[in-house]
């Protein structure tokens, strides 16, 4: 057992924890708020030269050869920072998609420019069936054989539009879907003709859309012969670097509000020093604690790439319902200074209810803890 | 990073279940809180068994007839609890052991160590007093120099096992001004049949019994001071330390939220499964959760412990979540049963045994003993978080 990490690993943290504080101010993200892209061109090129892009991916594809656990650490940092733009979309979302399900020809177009920072990916993926199947995407078989037509709308779908191209989960109607299994992905370049998408106005202000498909052809190259453990398994990343965004953010929280209760004074005193705020900080680093650990787990575990379905889904849990806590708390401890737009408290506050419903709300993922408890 | 355990400590896990299988009586399901006379016959029985095998010391250092291993005294702990088997003694074992390995004299490790080693005795702790609970330091019991000796007066209480301990580890004044709280405080080495010492059982509200200790002119001699003079407090803080780590108690409500299961999955309520209710079902993924994330802040402190490094807050943060987690798998064992919850052995009518009512009843203590929930967190956050003392 070593819950440490790597030197590597500590290095990574440190050069990305450094970068961020110079290179993505609050300002920055506040600015990227109010901005319709969404997307800080200068930092994603900063970024890409770092070899952030490419960690995660293969050295034979132009990335670094990185892990998993690798990338969770980055995200970690990526999350305290609210660093805005598409890079868990492109990286995450569409890039390990790629690189989990998609054919050689796939890897050979996508994941080099990906690691070069040169193109903007993301994926119209969602696990949460039990709220989104009446925005499912139909794909039926073109009429030459040759591909799909896709038709359909889905919500929520970060940085869509100022993607390139979009990972596409649809459902196989007809005779083929007996055949091949009833769900397809494929790769949509966002510029085809059929596509349209709008930007959703979201609690995070962050460049969710709207995305309808209109008779979108694709080719069978850009057909991803997905098996439903590739599927799985993407899903699975998506949900734990999810995690541990939340865990920085998380963390970053718990900061700020010992920080603020060290140096506010009332009654003559700081408020730290009152058993009431003591307490609730000390609530809020249980919870804080609890979260990196199970979150750093079940990235270890996929890096290792042992079956962890039910320490993902333990995990998402845990970090929807701590980062609820840790924010109440945080809110409390900042009084009404913590409510004021000028404050960086709110940043989080509205950032973790995005990623609390993002990739299975604690409902879904309690369903999947139970259907374990009862196998 | 590296969640998982080695080959040889897996292959060790194994061992330990295999004997757990062997050695587990059906008729006694759950024998964690032994009470009848057959209750703790077993108990000790099961404790020499244990010794023979040299698990009571597996975290000591091999000069002491250990394995220096604290992650496979963690293994015996996770086994026997998950198991509701009795064997270890986590007083003695985990306790007074690595306190006295710590700060006592090399004649003291050579008396007493073997005899924990080998399950034969039993020792309990003697910090409590009834004006000295939170504050420990404002402990009253005396102990007053007297030629080679020191002569004891005074009294502890909620002393756990004191009824069938054969030493406690102590705690006096032995500068007798209450002022000087923690510097005037040292701790011994105490023989409980020594003359002088009176215990009385202290029933508790699940009607099991701890005790009160009382101390009139009792002798010790000095060779059983552990540790210096009016030094007591660091002894008493590294005890607390270990009492606040370990994995017992997650695995114990595990074992309950593991029968939770069974019952909500063989048990019909309006022609279905309690199972298929959703708030039943989810209610017990929530537990299962918050029981993986006690699990790894134990994992986090064992971890510390194998690395030397120091464990004080992170005890605290494990033991503050697992507490919690006990009582919050005995309320949803209330909700789960509904009225059979009340139910005491005895009744044809009562589910498991009567388990899960003795459970619940002892979740009710857990965030008091060991520093209090409110102490464990005043601890993670002046030590912790580093926040201005609390006045």
């Amino acid at each position: 057992m070593e819950l440490e990490f790597s030197e590597q690993q500590q290095m990574l943290r440190k050069m990305a924890r450094d970068f961020l504080a110079t290179e993505c101010l609050k300002k920055l993200v506040r600015e990227m708020e109010d901005d319709a892209m969404g997307h800080p061109g200068e930092l994603w090129r900063k970024m890409a030269e770092l070899g952030w892009h490419g960690l995660v991916f293969p050295e034979e594809y132009g990335g670094g050869g990185g892990t998993f656990l690798d990338l969770a650490v980055l995200l970690e940092e990526m999350g305290r920072a609210l660093l805005p733009g598409p890079f868990y979309s492109t990286i995450v979302l569409g890039g390990l998609a790629v690189l989990d399900s998609g054919n050689e020809e796939q890897k050979r177009e996508f994941l080099p420019r990906i690691c070069r920072g040169d193109l903007v990916m993301t994926s119209a993926l969602s696990q949460d069936e039990i709220k989104t199947t009446h925005f499912g995407i139909n794909a039926s078989v073109a009429s030459d054989g040759r591909g799909y037509i896709i038709n359909g709308t889905k919500l929520f779908i970060s940085y869509a539009h100022v993607c390139d191209w979009i990972v596409c989960p649809a459902k196989i109607k007809g005779d083929e879907a007996r055949l091949k299994g009833d769900i397809i992905l494929s790769l949509i370049d966002q510029k085809n003709p059929g596509v349209s998408c709008d930007l959703l106005a979201t609690i995070a202000h962050d460049k969710q859309c709207n995305l309808v498909l209109r008779d979108v052809k694709v080719p069978k190259e850009y057909v991803i012969q997905s098996s439903q453990n590739g599927l799985e398994r993407t899903l699975q990343k998506s949900t734990v670097a999810k995690c541990v965004e939340m865990a920085g953010q998380a963390l970053q929280v718990l900061e700020m509000s010992v920080d603020y209760a060290k140096t506010r004074m009332q009654f003559g005193r700081p408020i730290g020093s009152f058993q009431a705020i003591q307490h609730h900080c000390a609530n809020m680093a249980v919870d804080v604690e609890a979260a990196r650990l199970l979150a750093y787990r079940a990235a270890w575990l996929i890096s290792e790439g042992i079956p962890c379905t039910k320490e993902v889904s333990s995990a998402k849990i845990w970090l929807n319902e701590a980062c609820r806590r840790v924010m109440s708390l945080g809110h409390q401890i900042h009084g009404a200074i913590g409510f004021t737009w000028d404050h960086d408290m709110q940043l989080y506050s509205r950032r973790i209810v995005a990623a609390r419903l993002s990739f299975g709300d604690s409902d879904f993922h309690r369903e999947k803890v139970a259907l374990f408890l009862v196998s | 990073m590296d969640f998982s355990f080695t080959e040889d400590e897996e292959r060790f896990r194994q061992e330990v279940q295999s004997f757990i299988t062997k050695e587990k009586k059906a008729d006694m399901p759950s024998c964690i809180y032994p009470e009848t006379k057959g209750e703790v016959e077993y108990y000790c029985e099961m404790k020499r068994k244990v010794g023979a095998r040299g698990w009571h010391s597996l975290a000591w250092p091999k000069e002491y007839g250990g394995q220096d291993s604290v992650v496979k005294q963690f293994i015996v702990s996770e086994g026997f609890y998950f198991n509701e088997i009795p064997g270890p003694d986590i007083i003695s074992d985990n306790m007074v052991a690595p306190t006295l390995i710590q700060f006592g004299t090399e004649e003291q490790k050579r008396e007493f160590l073997p005899a924990i080693a080998s399950g034969e005795t039993t020792w309990c702790q003697g910090f409590s007093e009834p004006e000295a609970g939170s504050d420990l330091f404002a402990l009253r019991t005396q102990a007053v120099e007297e030629d080679d000796c020191y002569i004891i007066n005074g009294q502890k209480v909620w002393t756990s096992q004191a009824r069938v301990a054969d030493w406690m580890f102590l705690l006096a004044r032995t500068e007798q001004d209450l002022a000087l709280r923690h510097r005037g405080v040292s701790a011994f080495v105490l023989d409980m049949i020594a003359e002088g010492v009176t215990v009385r059982p202290l029933r508790n509200a699940a009607g099991a019994s701890f005790g009160e200790v009382f101390f009139d002119n009792v002798v010790v001699p000095k060779t059983n001071l552990v540790g210096e003079k009016n030094q007591g407090a660091k002894a008493s803080l590294a005890m607390l330390g270990y009492e606040r780590s370990g994995i017992h108690r997650i695995r114990m409500a595990q074992a309950c939220l593991s029968r939770l299961v069974e019952y909500a999955k063989n048990t019909t309520h309006n022609g279905a499964a309690l199972m298929n209710d959703q708030v039943v079902r989810h209610r017990l993924a929530d537990i299962f959760v918050e029981g993986e994330a006690c699990q790894l802040l134990a994992y986090r402190v064992l971890h510390l412990q194998t690395k030397g490094g120091e464990i004080d807050y992170f005890a605290s943060m494990s033991r503050l979540a697992g507490t919690l987690f006990q009582q919050h798998v005995g309320e949803a064992s209330i909700e789960i049963l509904g009225q059979y919850a009340q139910l005491e052995p005895g009744s044809r009518w009562t589910p498991m045994q009567g388990i899960i009512e003795r459970h619940y009843l002892m979740s009710l203590p857990a965030t008091v003993g060991a520093g209090t929930a409110e102490i464990q967190r005043n601890t993670i956050a002046e030590r912790g978080l580093g926040l201005p003392r609390s006045q």
